[in-house]
C-alpha cells in the first residue's frame, strides 16, 4: 500500500492558514458553482451548449471566461506580493514566509502568461478570426475543443496545488539548477512543469487549428492581401505559436526526465548544462511574448480605423512591419542573459538585432496615429484603451530598448526596472489590446454593449493606477533593488516606494472591480442596449455583416469579397446591386466530448506524474491512446442543416431583428 | 465636473506624481544614477546616452499621440476627414527611416560598448589588479583573497582606486553577483567561472546583492563592499591574518550548508585551491545524485 498513492501523503493537504484560506475559498467557490448548477438543473444546458461544443465562439467565450478567473487569481497574488514587500523593511518581516512568498510570484508569472495572456488571445482570436474570413467555423473544431480543455486543465492544475502540495517557487521559468531535484525535491516544479507543459501542447495544436483555418478557410475574394489586419497578427501569432511551443515542449520534457528519471541534461555535473536551459527556454520565451502582443496589435488596427471613420493608413506597411517582428523575434533570445557573460559579440549582436524590433513597432505606431489623422476620432472606451496603450507602450519600449543595450543591461538586469518594463508592455500592450478588442467586439459576441461609464471608470483606475504601481519601480530597479525580495532592509529606503506600488496596485484592482460591475450592469441593463443591426459601430469588416450575436453557423450564405473592408464599401456603394439570396445546405460539426474525456485524462495522467503515482499514469495514458483512436475512426462528425432550414431561421432571425 | 474640469483634474494629479518622484530622486540615494567606481560611471553614459538618442524618437510620438485624436475628434467639423486616404510612400518612408537611422547609431553605440564595458576586460592592463575570488552559496557570498590569504563572508574590502579582478563562481543555484555603483553585475554558476572587473573610485560602503532567484534565504544574499585608502586595506589585510578561523576543507562545508543571515566573518585561508576545487568537483560526477 505503501506505493498507492506515491508521495501523497496527508501532509500535502496541511498549509499555513494563508494558503488554506487561498485553498478552501477555491474549493467552496468550486462547490458553489456545481451546487447552484444541480439546483438550476442547469447540467444538461451546461453539458449540451458548452461543454461538448465545438463552436468557435463558444469556445472563444470560455477561453475568455477561464483567462478572467485566472486575471482575478493574478491579481490577487500581485496584490499579496506588493502588500509584503510594503511592509517588510527591516524589523518587519511581513505575512507571508519566504518560501510562500515565492510561489506566490511563481504563481503569478505562470497565471498571467500562460492563463490569462494565452486565454484572452486564443479567446479573442477563436471568437473573431472565423467571423472576420468568412468562415462557418475553424479548420479542425474537435481539435479547438481539445485545445481549450487542455488550456483548461492546465489552469486546473496550478490551482489544484493550492490545495494539495504546493507550486514552484523558483519563478515562472523555474531556472536550472534551482528547478533540478536537488534544489527543489518536492512537487512545486512538477505542477509548474505539467500545467504549462499541457496548456502548451493545447496552444501549440491551436497554433496548427488557426493556421490552416485562415490559410484555407477564407471566403472567396478574400486574397491575403485583403485580410483585417486582426486576421493578419493572428497569422503571425500562429506561425510564431508552431516555431516556439515545440521548443517549450521539449526543454520541459528534458527537465522532467531530469526530475524524475534522474537524468542530466541541465544538471551542472554529470555533463549537464543549466545554461542550456535558460537559452532553450528563452528561445521560446522571447517569441511568446510576440504571440501576446501581435494580436493585440491586430485588434488595436481594427478599432483606430473604424473608431476614425478611416481607412487604415498604411495597410502593406503594416503586414510588412509584422512580418518583421515576427521574423526578428527568433533572433533575439539571448537578449534575456547578456550577464551570463557570453562575450561581447554575442552580446551586441543580440542587443542590435532586439533594437531593430523597435523600428516595425514604431512604424505600426506611426500607422496608427495617422490612420486618426484626417479622420474622425471618436472618442469610445476602445479608443481610451488605444491611447492609453500608445502611452503606456512607447514608453515602456523605451526602456526596453535601453534593456537590449548590453553595457545597460548589466546594470538594470533583473532589477525592478526590467519588472517595470515588462509590465508596461504586457499590461499596456496585451491586456490593454485585449481590454479594448473586448469592449469592441462585445455586442458581436454577446449581442448587447456593456455599461459606458462603468468601462470608462475602469479605464480610468487602470491607467492611473498603472503608472503609481509601475514608475516608482523604474526607480526603485536603479536603487538596487532587486526582483522577488520578500525582504529588505530599513537602511535601503526602498520602503515610500514600495508603499506608493501598493496604492497603485489596489487601483489597478478596483479598475478591475469596476469591469466586473460594467459586466453584472450590462447583463442587467441588455434590454436597452441590445444590438439588433449587428453593426453597431458602423463596422468595416465582415464579423460586422453577420447578426449579432452571430448564428452559430455565422454566415446563412459564404459572402464573397473584392477588397480589404468589404461592409465598408457595401455601406457606401454608389449602387445598391440587390444580390439574390441563394440558401445552400449548410453542413456543421456534431458536438463531442471526447475533447473534454482526453484532457481530463491528460489531467490525471499530469496529477499523477507529479506525485509518482505510476499506476494511475499508465491507466491515464492508456486511456488517452484510447480515446484518441476512438475519435481518428468516427466518420460521423458532421451534421446537415437543409436549405430550407437555413432559410426558415433567417427569416426568423430577420424577424427579431426588426421586432425585438 | 464637466469636461474641461476633469482634464485639468487629471493633468493636475500627473504632475503632482511628477513632482514628487523628481523630489524624491533628489533627496535620496539612486545607486545607478551615482556611480563610485570608473565601469559604473562609464554604464551610467551608456545609460544617458541611449535614452537621449531614443527620446529623439519617443517625444515626438507621445505629442502626436495627443494632438492627433484632439484635433481630428469627431466633435471637431472643423477638421480634414479625407476617410479614403490610406497611405503615403513619404510619409511612411519617414518613420521607417528615421528610426533606422537612430537604432543605427544606437548599434554602434552598442557595439562599442559591448566591447569596451565587456565585464571580462581588464581596466588599464598596465597596473596588476587585486584578485578575489567570489562564491555564492546558500545564502552567503564567500570572498577570498588568495594573494593576502584571507577570506570573508557577506564582507568585501576593497582598496580605492585600484583595479579588482573578481572572479566569480556558485557552490548553490545561479546567483547574479550586482554591486550597482561600482560595476554592475554578472552570473554567478556552478560550475563556471564568470569575471569582472572594478575600480572604486572613492572611499565608502557600498551595497551588493544577488539579482538572481535561488531558493528561499535569497532575499538575504547581500553583502557590503567597503573601500577604503590602500593603507587602510592592508592594515585589514594584516589583521584579518591574526584570525583564529581557519578557512580549510571543513570549514568550507559549514559555510556552504544552507543558512540564511550569516555573520560577517573572516578567514585565513588554509585550502588554497579552494576556488578551483568548487568549480572542479561539477567537472567529474562526483556523487549520485538523489532523485527521491
Amino acid at each position: 500500500m505503501d506505493n498507492l498513492f506515491g508521495r501523497l501523503t496527508i501532509d500535502a493537504f496541511k498549509h499555513d492558514p494563508i494558503e488554506a484560506g487561498a485553498g478552501i475559498g477555491i474549493a467552496v467557490g468550486g462547490i458553489v458553482i456545481v451546487a447552484l448548477l444541480f439546483y438550476y438543473n442547469g447540467w444538461k444546458w451546461l453539458w449540451k451548449e458548452w461543454l461538448t461544443s465545438v463552436d468557435h465562439k463558444k469556445i472563444g467565450m470560455m477561453y475568455i471566461i477561464v483567462a478572467t478567473l485566472m486575471l482575478f487569481k493574478g491579481l490577487v497574488d500581485a496584490s499579496m506580493l506588493r502588500a509584503q514587500q510594503a511592509m517588510a523593511s527591516g524589523d518587519s518581516f511581513g505575512f507571508l514566509t519566504a518560501p510562500h512568498f515565492q510561489q506566490i510570484f511563481s504563481a503569478h508569472g505562470t497565471t498571467m502568461i500562460f492563463f490569462v495572456g494565452m486565454g484572452v488571445v486564443f479567446g479573442m482570436i477563436n471568437l473573431i478570426v472565423p467571423l472576420q474570413i468568412g468562415a462557418r467555423d475553424v479548420a479542425f473544431p474537435f481539435l479547438n475543443s481539445l485545445s481549450f480543455w487542455l488550456f483548461a486543465a492546465g489552469a486546473f492544475l496550478v490551482n489544484l496545488s493550492l490545495i494539495v502540495g504546493k507550486f514552484s517557487d523558483t519563478g515562472w521559468l523555474a531556472y536550472t539548477p534551482l528547478s533540478s531535484i536537488q534544489y527543489n525535491p518536492g512537487v512545486g516544479v512538477d505542477y509548474w512543469i505539467w500545467s504549462v507543459q499541457i496548456s502548451g501542447i493545447g496552444s501549440l495544436l491551436s497554433g496548427i487549428n488557426f493556421l490552416v483555418t485562415i490559410l484555407k478557410l477564407r471566403c472567396p475574394g478574400m486574397t491575403l492581401m485583403r485580410m483585417p489586419l486582426f486576421t493578419w497578427s493572428a497569422l503571425n501569432s500562429m506561425i510564431l505559436v508552431i516555431f516556439a511551443f515545440p521548443i517549450l515542449t521539449v526543454t520541459l520534457a528534458m527537465l522532467t526526465l531530469d526530475r524524475t528519471m534522474g537524468m542530466h541534461f541541465f544538471t551542472p555535473d554529470f555533463g549537464g548544462n543549466p545554461m542550456m536551459y535558460i537559452n532553450l527556454i528563452w528561445a521560446w520565451g522571447h517569441p511568446e511574448v510576440y504571440i501576446l502582443i501581435l494580436p493585440a496589435f491586430g485588434a488595436f488596427s481594427e478599432v483606430v480605423a473604424t473608431f476614425s471613420h478611416k481607412r487604415l493608413f498604411g495597410y502593406v506597411s503594416m503586414i510588412w512591419a509584422l512580418a518583421a517582428i515576427t521574423f526578428l523575434s527568433f533572433i533575439v533570445w539571448l537578449h534575456h542573459f547578456f550577464t551570463m557573460g557570453a562575450g561581447p559579440s554575442v552580446n551586441a549582436f543580440f542587443g542590435i538585432m532586439t533594437m531593430l524590433i523597435a523600428v516595425p513597432t514604431g512604424v505600426k505606431i506611426f500607422n496608427w496615429l495617422f490612420t486618426m489623422f484626417r479622420g474622425r476620432v471618436h472618442f469610445t472606451r476602445p479608443i481610451l484603451w488605444f491611447l492609453g496603450f500608445v502611452v503606456v507602450f512607447t514608453t515602456g519600449g523605451m526602456t526596453g530598448v535601453l534593456l537590449s543595450v548590453p553595457a545597460a543591461d548589466f546594470q538594470l538586469h533583473n532589477s525592478l526596472f526590467l519588472i517595470a518594463h515588462f509590465h508596461s508592455m504586457v499590461i499596456g500592450g496585451v491586456l490593454f489590446g485585449f481590454f479594448a478588442a473586448l469592449a469592441y467586439w462585445t455586442p458581436k459576441i454577446i449581442g448587447f454593449k456593456l455599461n459606458e461609464r462603468l468601462g470608462r471608470y475602469a479605464f480610468w483606475c487602470w491607467i492611473i493606477g498603472f503608472f503609481i504601481a509601475f514608475m516608482p519601480l523604474y526607480v526603485l530597479g536603479l536603487m538596487g533593488a532587486t526582483r522577488r525580495l520578500n525582504h529588505y532592509e530599513a537602511s535601503t529606503g526602498w520602503q515610500p516606494l514600495f508603499i506608493i506600488v501598493a496604492i497603485g496596485i489596489t487601483l489597478i484592482i478596483t479598475g478591475a472591480i469596476c469591469q466586473v460591475f460594467q459586466i453584472i450592469v450590462g447583463v442587467i441593463q441588455r434590454k436597452h442596449h441590445m444590438d439588433r443591426t449587428g453593426d453597431p459601430w458602423n463596422g468595416r469588416t465582415l464579423e460586422w455583416s453577420t447578426l449579432s450575436p452571430a448564428p452559430f453557423y455565422n454566415f446563412a450564405v459564404i459572402p464573397t469579397v473584392r477588397d480589404r473592408e468589404p461592409l465598408w464599401t457595401k455601406k457606401h456603394a454608389q449602387e445598391i446591386k440587390e444580390e439574390m439570396t441563394h440558401y445552400e445546405d449548410i453542413y456543421m460539426p456534431k458536438n463531442t466530448a471526447m475533447g473534454l474525456y482526453i484532457a481530463a485524462l491528460a489531467f490525471v495522467f499530469s496529477f499523477a506524474i507529479i506525485w509518482y503515482i505510476y499506476w494511475l499514469a499508465i491507466v491515464a495514458l492508456i486511456g488517452i491512446i484510447i480515446c484518441v483512436n476512438i475519435r481518428l475512426w468516427q466518420d460521423d462528425i458532421e451534421y446537415c442543416i437543409p436549405a430550407k432550414e437555413v432559410e426558415r431561421m433567417e427569416k426568423e432571425n430577420a424577424h427579431r431583428r426588426m421586432y425585438t | 465636473m464637466n469636461k474641461k474640469d476633469k482634464y485639468v483634474f487629471f493633468g493636475l494629479i500627473y504632475f503632482g506624481l511628477i513632482v514628487l518622484v523628481v523630489l524624491f530622486m533628489f533627496s535620496n540615494h539612486i545607486a545607478v544614477l551615482t556611480p563610485k567606481g570608473i565601469i559604473a560611471e562609464k554604464q551610467l553614459e551608456v545609460i544617458l546616452k541611449s535614452t537621449f538618442y531614443m527620446l529623439i524618437i519617443v517625444i515626438p510620438v507621445l505629442i502626436l499621440a495627443f494632438i492627433i485624436p484632439w484635433h481630428y475628434r469627431g466633435s471637431n467639423k472643423r477638421a480634414n476627414y479625407d476617410p479614403e486616404w490610406d497611405h503615403s510612400y513619404t510619409a511612411e518612408a519617414i518613420w521607417w527611416g528615421v528610426p533606422l537611422i537612430i537604432i543605427f547609431i544606437l548599434s554602434i553605440l552598442t557595439w562599442n560598448s559591448s566591447h569596451s564595458l565587456d565585464p571580462f576586460k581588464p581596466i588599464d592592463a598596465d597596473t596588476k589588479p587585486l584578485k578575489i575570488q567570489v562564491v555564492a552559496l546558500q545564502w552567503k557570498w564567500l570572498f577570498v583573497y588568495p594573494e593576502q590569504q584571507v577570506a570573508t563572508v557577506n564582507y568585501m574590502p576593497i582598496p580605492e582606486k585600484t583595479p579588482i579582478q573578481l572572479d566569480i563562481t556558485a557552490d548553490a543555484p545561479m546567483n547574479s553577483f550586482w554591486l550597482p555603483e561600482l560595476a554592475g553585475q554578472i552570473y554567478a554558476m556552478p560550475g563556471m567561472k564568470t569575471t569582472l572587473y572594478l575600480k572604486a573610485d572613492e572611499e565608502g560602503s557600498f551595497r551588493g546583492s544577488s539579482a538572481n532567484i535561488s531558493g528561499t534565504g535569497f532575499a538575504s544574499m547581500f553583502f557590503t563592499a567597503k573601500s577604503s585608502s590602500q593603507d587602510d586595506f592592508f592594515k585589514w589585510v594584516d589583521e584579518a591574518k591574526q584570525s583564529q578561523k581557519k578557512l580549510n576543507e571543513e570549514e568550507y562545508n559549514k559555510i556552504a550548508a544552507p543558512s540564511q543571515d550569516f555573520p560577517n566573518l573572516q578567514y585565513t585561508l588554509e585550502k588554497q585551491d579552494l576556488f578551483d576545487s568548487i568549480i572542479n568537483k561539477y567537472m567529474v560526477p562526483a556523487q549520485e545524485t538523489k532523485t527521491q
